[in-house]
């Protein structure tokens, strides 16, 4: 398993407050890995950096050794690193299908004027687009909601929904900003099999979460952050030993990380 | 376009062009050629301020665009002799052009802020056609030729309307014409990809621009696209009556602009049209109640926003049909 993804001595600054302090791990390619760590670790703020939401003050990220770090967002995820939001941030009065073909912009290679007056490119885009569309749809389990304005689904499809844009985009590394968040434990398991399910697809998975059994499940490895700095990386069975993780989470472990 | 609606929009011109000319030489009132002509170009400019309205800003500004297509139609003919309709592209590029200039820094801003610097952009428009030389101040320009013929290739196309015995007959040819074309374009434009991209702009910018539409690049093509048909109805206005004011689009029409949307409904393209005639033949019913006018005109849009936010289309008199699910 090679790298797909290279974090080096990664340092967010906001005036005085350091966010993100010298962090860096790598992901392999096809892996899942979770960031975790307790409210304003820096975990939100790390994948804005990833995802060239934000610019680094100091270090880099490399995606299959490029460096992506200052590329404008939109750059990056054409490359292949693409974020969903934490919100569900939908097009909330488009259908289900129509959110995920409109996500396909990205790919789009026609220009405007090729899309007004339908182009041999603009046709052979929307074709894909809709065929893209109707695969992603399928594959996490919203096919029979399609038709559905977005603003009327159920919590647990709006978040498929939110993964279902992302994967319009056709990423290489998917990055999940609490996928589980919200959901009952039904929800959840359903939730954990629908990214098994991206992940068989060949796309890497990235995820920030807080519902620890779920993390457990899911994650081949796990790097745990506090005050923006990672004070462990591992496999879920090292991470619950840690003492350091076990200290970050004092007074809580043996609900939390289920020890 | 699907077949129908090539047919719908045939039967439009059909009965516009043949059945109401009949109606007017049986009932002797000519004076409507005039009205339905205004109704047309008012609804050519209301579909830009649509436009504008899905990719989410609302443009109270249109009466800028307006008054500078007339007087670069104006300017054109009076000055240089250019063929009026010649001028009638022309103004439309030149204020798409200006529109990208002056767009280029306000269309980053939202909501209120937006609706505030378009109206005093029409106030700005006002008061540079006084202040400027080429527009000759209050005076305006007055005596503007009607426009001439168009020939191609020894073949007339359009007659000189100089000579023509009844020219506001053919003024209203001519804009209906126009305003059926702007429309399929706009129904092209907003059933096409692009329309998508507009809605995806109108509900979550933030979202569009991480999805990979060019938010900035958008919103500028179409506020030009906007401002193209505020300016060639505006140029087509002026030549129909013959001379130009500062004071020939104000505030008032900018707001009007934005009503005829509100009225007809602002997720149906063809709902200005409506609001466009619906307001304007309304406001002229209510000229009998004299001093009452304003008061029950408003008091009846402001009911009418209330019971139906989405406008009059959104009535559905009709069967509904099928959603053009076209990505």
């Amino acid at each position: 398993m090679g790298d797909i993804l290279q974090i080096s001595n990664l340092t967010k600054k906001f005036g005085g407050l350091v966010a993100v302090n010298n962090v860096s791990f790598s992901v392999g390619e096809g892996e899942i890995l979770s960031v975790i760590g307790p409210n304003g670790a820096g975990k939100s703020t790390l994948f804005k950096l990833i995802a060239s939401f934000l610019r680094p003050t100091a270090g880099e990220v490399r995606f299959q050794g490029q460096r992506i770090s200052g590329l404008s967002p939109h750059v990056v995820a054409r490359i292949g690193v693409v974020r969903t939001f934490q919100e569900t941030t939908i097009f909330k009065g488009m259908t289900v299908r129509e959110n995920v073909i409109i996500a396909h912009q990205l790919r789009a290679e026609a220009s405007l004027p090729g899309f007004y007056f339908g182009s041999p490119t603009a046709r052979r885009d929307e074709a894909e687009f809709r065929r893209s569309a109707d695969a992603i749809l399928e594959l996490l389990g919203l096919d029979r909601v399609q038709n559905e304005p977005a603003l009327a689904l159920p919590h647990g499809h709006l978040r498929a929904l939110g993964i279902a844009i992302g994967l319009a985009a056709d990423p290489k590394v998917l990055l999940l900003d609490e996928p589980f968040a919200g959901m009952n434990h039904d929800e959840t398991m359903r939730a954990v099999e629908m990214v098994r399910d991206v992940r068989d697809q060949g796309i890497t998975i990235l995820l920030v979460e807080h519902d620890m059994p779920a993390v457990m499940q899911i994650s081949h490895r796990i790097v745990v952050l506090n005050f923006g700095e990672k004070i462990a990386e591992g496999t879920p069975t090292e991470i619950q030993q840690d003492e350091k993780v076990i200290e970050a989470y004092l007074g809580i472990e043996d609900e939390t990380i289920g020890i | 376009m699907t077949m129908s609606k090539l047919i719908w929009a045939l039967v439009f011109l059909a009965l516009s062009l043949v059945a109401v000319p009949w109606m007017i030489v049986a009932t002797g009132r000519s004076d409507l050629y005039y009205t339905l002509t205004a109704v047309a170009l008012l609804a050519i400019a209301s579909g830009g301020v649509w436009l504008t309205f899905y990719i989410g800003r609302i443009n109270i500004g249109q009466a800028a665009y307006a008054l500078l297509g007339g007087y670069v139609s104006t300017i054109l003919v009076v000055h240089y002799g250019v063929p009026f309709w010649l001028t009638l592209p022309l103004a439309g590029l030149f204020c798409a052009g200006a529109s990208v200039l002056i767009g280029f820094p306000i269309l980053r801003l939202r909501g209120v802020y937006f609706a505030m610097v378009t109206l005093v952009l029409t106030e700005v428009a006002r008061l540079l056609a006084l202040a400027l030389p080429v527009t000759n101040g209050a005076k305006g320009l007055v005596n503007i030729p009607l426009p001439g013929p168009i020939a191609l290739f020894g073949i007339e196309l359009l007659p000189d309307f100089a000579e023509l015995a009844n020219p506001r007959r053919a003024f209203y040819f001519a804009a209906v014409v126009l305003m059926v074309v702007c429309y399929a374009a706009l129904y092209r434009l907003v059933h096409s990809r692009i329309g998508r991209l507009c809605l995806s702009l109108q509900q979550n910018e933030e979202l569009a621009s991480s999805i990979g539409v060019n938010v900035a690049y958008l919103r500028l093509v179409i506020y030009a696209i906007s401002s193209f048909l505020g300016g060639i109805a505006g140029a087509m206005f002026i030549a129909i009556s013959q001379s130009i004011y500062p004071s020939s689009f104000t505030i008032a029409d900018s707001i009007n602009f934005m009503l005829n949307c509100f009225l007809g409904g602002l997720g149906y393209v063809l709902g200005p049209i409506l609001g466009t005639f619906l307001l304007y033949f309304g406001w002229d019913l209510l000229f009998k109640a004299g001093q009452f006018q304003l008061l029950i005109f408003s008091s009846v849009l402001i009911a009418l926003m209330l019971t139906l936010p989405n406008g009059l289309l959104s009535l559905r008199l009709w069967k509904q049909t099928e959603r053009t699910v076209d990505g």
